[in-house]
């Protein structure tokens, strides 16, 4: 009887120890868990050659970096942008969010608008589209990554565009790092996705589909051919994830017009300013957008990012 | 009954291990490495992971014109110093910190927009007997508000 018992035990410690390194090993980083669901070659032919191809096998983490909604946002102002408040994801339409996918696709749509009034020293109106990011990373349980104390500091510097500007970041910062370190990195995709749709949202409605030509705006918003390589393969890492196929789809689509783009570029030259440290790289890129492209990616941009924010 | 009360709590400790070091890392980017940005604005991403020496990892980003950038690659302190490459898409190398004495940051901006690869080693420090060491590497972006 009690060597019965005491196998019983063993049984026990057994499954307790596997359970243990299954747990630790399934949640080192994220990283692995991410790696193992990558499909082998994960790397866009037309850009990077065979030898790298070779190297991948050896690397253990790989990330695959999209703007930010603050970055998005600086682009789209530095390009020469207006402010136009009637384009902003209105922050009543906080309430009608319920689901996980549409919460985070705003989180990231109200973090780029967040971004965007800040530039423009709009204080109201940073203060309102805070609050409605803090419903969204409250609703997808992302513990204290906008605080009753964020929205106090946000208020008390809202005529300090840096200090808004840390704190929008740093907001950003701690929901993404929540979602990657609980496992969510479908859900920190779709965010930034979002991000990302509000953005090209905002640029392409600022564009006269007609007045094309040596328009920054314009410049900045075919560079995008280049970033939507990059969504696909972050969407691809989750891709067993339904929500994450769905907001594939809608990528998919828009990189269909971007794909009648071509963009040129010319090799790379570096040069370094001594005096202040900073490197430039110059090249230049050119690209044949059309007017009928423009307005097909306008129409597109448009439709899906009013099916995100409904 | 008190040994299976011991196994319960070590096998406790190991499975907390991994959110440990994520809640350690996520600590070491915020509070060390986001440092290494000033003046610049940290854009808000997260790029952070446990790696052992001998490591490698990649990050791929497309960098825009009009916009000035800071990178800042940072290793806790257990690790050596850690390598960056960036490469463009033809992976021609642009610039190494291996010539400039393993610095953490890079200034750079652009003429027109450009997809780059930024490739990460951590080395293998010390004696090749010892245990490899394991700590979080944090990849951070900064950006100058105009």
């Amino acid at each position: 009887m009690k060597s019965k018992i005491f196998q019983l035990f063993q049984l026990k410690y057994l499954a307790l120890v596997v359970s243990a390194f299954c747990i630790a090993g399934c949640s080192i980083g994220g990283g692995d868990k991410d790696k193992s669901e990558e499909p082998e070659i994960m790397l866009d032919m037309s850009e990077l050659d065979k030898e790298l191809f070779q190297d991948i096998g050896q690397v253990k983490k790989i990330f695959y970096s999209l703007p930010s909604p603050l970055e998005t946002a600086m682009m789209i102002r530095s390009a020469g942008a207006g402010y136009n408040e009637e384009l902003l994801n209105p922050v009543d339409n906080a309430a009608n969010y319920t689901t996980n996918k549409s919460m985070a696709l705003n989180l990231g749509s109200y973090t780029c608008d967040l971004s965007f009034v800040s530039l423009y020293d709009q204080t109201e109106a940073s203060v309102n589209y805070m609050n409605a990011a803090k419903k969204m990373a409250d609703g997808l349980g992302i513990l204290d990554a906008i605080n009753d104390e964020t929205i106090q500091k946000l208020e008390e510097n809202v005529n300090n565009r840096d200090v808004i500007m840390e704190i929008i970041s740093e907001t950003f910062m701690n929901s993404s790092s929540f979602l990657h370190e609980n496992d969510r990195a479908s859900v920190a995709a779709i965010v930034l996705v979002g991000g990302w749709m509000e953005g090209l949202f905002l640029a392409t409605q600022m564009v006269d589909p007609d007045s094309i030509y040596n328009n920054n705006l314009v410049d900045r918003i075919m560079d995008q051919k280049l970033s939507i390589n990059i969504v696909v393969k972050l969407l691809e890492e989750s891709m067993d994830n339904l929500d994450v196929q769905s907001v594939m789809a809608d990528v998919k689509d828009i990189m269909a017009t971007f794909d009648k783009v071509k963009l040129t570029t010319t090799p790379v030259e570096t040069s370094l300013d001594q005096e202040t440290n900073v490197t430039t790289l110059k090249s230049k890129t050119e690209s044949n957008i059309t007017p009928d492209i423009f307005r097909e990616l306008q129409e597109k941009v448009k439709t899906i990012r009013t099916k995100y924010i409904s | 009954m008190k040994r299976f009360l011991y196994l319960l709590i070590v096998t406790s400790v190991l499975a907390l291990i991994p959110l440990t070091s994520n809640a350690q890392c996520k600590g070491f980017a915020k509070k060390i490495c986001r440092l290494e940005l000033n003046p610049f604005i940290h854009d808000g991403n997260y790029h952070a992971a446990i790696l052992t020496e001998g490591e490698e990892a990649e990050l791929y980003k497309t960098f825009y014109s009009d916009q000035d950038y800071r990178l800042a690659i940072c290793g806790s302190d257990n690790l050596p110093e850690i390598e960056f490459t960036i490469l463009d898409a033809n992976q021609n190398v642009l610039y190494s910190n291996k010539d400039h004495d393993f610095k953490r940051t890079w200034d750079f901006k652009l003429e027109s927009s450009q997809q780059l690869k930024i490739a990460v080693k951590v080395p293998v420090g010390g004696d090749e007997s010892e245990e490899p060491m394991s700590g979080c590497v944090a990849i951070m972006f900064g950006l100058k508000i105009k």
